[in-house]
């Protein structure tokens, strides 16, 4: 057989041309990061313009990774975006879970309502709303210049509840039998250990896929913060990476090196729950 | 089944959110309303009251209508490639072969990492001497200002915002293609149908509803864009990449005109209803019953 068949016969594989396109897609969904990556490991004396462009940097070297992390408290930043994710995060799984209860379980007046209510607050963007919703943190004191705390409680206070979390706990309490509640009352328990004991446990898996999903929101939240944020020291890492485009203009050595910092975190955190973004099974509880 | 709570619990249990969702949503949301017929050109500390003023205002400015172009522009672009190109990509994954997981997290990373480190990420592709300009050099064409260049920045932009939406509505048509009846694919191919043909009757009239959920929701996000438009041009050069959100924020917090930018917080507010209703009417209604 010569090359020439043997490369047509590689070719007519049934497979190839499905391999072919998702290689050249992934490729483009990781380039960006690649060239990023690649420009934040080149040294200082080569040029980072050069035509042709080199992705294996000449001159290798960590020195802007370790100069971005001494001119920038990106440990602060990482910190903050901790906090106000972790915040979200808990606040949703419990104001979520106590609200899907009763939508899911009880008869009550008013429940027409509160149904459409809720429902209708999927219909309204946030940046719709933002001014108002700005002037009314204010009012509260929920900001910065009162002190971190105040600062930390505005930055998650409104993405506290979100209606496709209501919904989400909603459909997964339906999905639990009765008779699980009734045995509950039978040995004594009051409603609220009712919820607490016998329901809760029972939708772990709902609030597993609420919290991935709200943190991964929470935690690329650009926004809010944005409007909100007055002081370096509260700065979220969205908000920081950004701003590294102000501190360093256009030494982008600096600003990929701090660019890259940034993102290992959350992609850790992907790698590690892969199944729930991957799996299929989950979509639709995403995204606002 | 007999009714084990009493009757306060039920507002109990909702009190919480309802607290949270009427601070943070729905004053806000009448406030907006309310806001949009002040004037406080003059002073934001004394506003008058100026009646539909500002919708007057915002209809006689140029700008408003660049904004609603580029909106479009973001519509007719953005929307048909991701309801159509992530299928395309779903299907090639839902064969059985190897290497699946890896190209779904590779797929699926843009999704993944903030908006603000892509779109730096993208600023250093679309630099003057950048490589996008370095492989159009290799085509014998001249180098474009990708987000200087009045007429190009608008696509650039929108170039991101496909780039990191593909892996996330590639799992939505996923999870649609996984609950087509695979006996169906195989009475196809007994009646010896190939592979187009196999997917225009069966994939695509199977999964109409989600490619029309898809095209919905990717229109409500493409009308919200900001943090791409904030980080990489700023909405110019020329507004020619201003976006509805882009405008409202700059109207309210940096020309801190709070009337005109709630007149147009409302007109972003009608338009995003529509598609929602559409949205939740139509397609997602089964899981919003009462």
């Amino acid at each position: 057989m010569s090359l020439k068949t043997k490369i047509l016969k590689f070719i007519n594989f049934k497979n190839f041309w499905i391999h072919f396109t998702l290689i050249l897609v992934s490729l483009i969904s990781i380039f960006p990061f690649i060239w990023l990556l690649s420009t934040s490991l080149k040294g200082n004396s080569e040029n980072i313009f050069a035509y042709p462009p080199t992705i294996i940097p000449k001159e290798f070297t960590f020195a802007n990774y370790v100069g971005v992390w001494h001119k920038v408290d990106l440990m602060r930043y990482f910190i903050n975006s901790m906090i106000v994710a972790g915040g979200t995060v808990l606040l949703n799984l419990i104001l979520s879970s106590l609200a899907g209860y009763p939508l899911a379980r009880m008869e009550f007046k008013g429940k027409k309502i509160a149904f459409f209510a809720i429902l209708a607050t999927i219909m309204i963007p946030f940046q719709a709303i933002m001014l108002p919703v700005y002037l009314i943190t204010l009012k509260l004191h929920l900001v910065d210049t009162v002190n971190d705390t105040m600062g930390f409680i505005g930055l998650i206070m409104p993405f506290a509840v979100s209606a496709f979390g209501i919904f989400l706990m909603r459909q997964a309490f339906l999905a639990i039998p009765r008779e699980m509640e009734e045995a509950a009352i039978v040995d004594g328990c009051n409603v609220f250990q009712v919820f607490w004991k016998v329901l809760l446990p029972m939708v772990k898996p709902s609030l597993a896929v609420l919290a991935i999903f709200t943190f991964i929101g929470s935690w690329g939240e650009f926004l809010w913060p944005s409007i909100v944020l007055t002081k370096e020291a509260m700065y979220t890492l969205p908000v920081g990476v950004n701003n590294l485009q102000g501190m360093f203009s256009s030494n982008w050595r600096y600003i990929a090196a701090g660019s890259i910092i940034s993102t290992i975190p959350i992609i850790i955190f992907f790698l590690a729950m892969q199944k729930y973004f991957i799996s299929g099974e989950n979509e639709g509880a995403v995204k606002g | 089944m007999f009714k084990y709570y009493g009757k306060i619990a039920p507002y109990l249990f909702l009190l919480p959110a309802g607290i949270v969702l009427l601070i943070f949503f729905f004053i806000p949301f009448f406030q907006t309303i309310g806001l949009s017929f002040f004037d406080y050109s003059n002073s934001i500390y004394q506003p008058n009251f100026s009646g539909i003023q500002n919708y007057i205002n915002i209809l006689h400015n140029p700008i408003f209508y660049k904004v609603m172009l580029n909106t479009i522009i973001y519509l007719v672009v953005a929307v048909p490639i991701l309801a159509i190109l992530p299928l395309f990509l779903a299907v090639l994954i839902n064969q059985k072969i190897k290497g699946i997981t890896l190209y779904k997290i590779l797929i699926y990373l843009p999704v993944i990492v903030s908006i603000v480190v892509a779109a730096i990420a993208f600023k250093w592709l679309y630099a003057e001497q950048g490589i996008l300009n370095y492989l159009l050099s290799l085509l014998h064409i001249k180098s474009i200002g990708w987000l200087t260049d009045p007429k190009y920045a608008i696509y650039s932009v929108i170039i991101v915002t496909i780039w990191k939406g593909i892996g996330y509505y590639m799992m939505i048509y996923l999870a649609a293609l996984m609950s087509v009846p695979k006996e169906l694919y195989e009475a196809c191919e007994i009646d010896g149908a190939g592979f187009l043909r196999k997917h225009l009757t069966v994939t695509i009239p199977h999964i109409m509803p989600t490619i029309a959920l898809v095209t919905t929701i990717s229109s409500i996000s493409a009308m919200k864009i900001f943090a791409e438009i904030y980080v990489m041009t700023k909405g110019g050069p020329l507004n020619s990449t201003k976006t509805i959100v882009y405008y409202i924020y700059e109207k309210a917090f940096e020309n801190l005109d709070l009337g005109y930018a709630s007149a147009m917080a409302v007109i972003l507010l009608v338009i995003v209803m529509i598609f929602s209703l559409i949205n939740i009417c139509c397609f997602e209604k089964n899981k919003y019953q009462i």
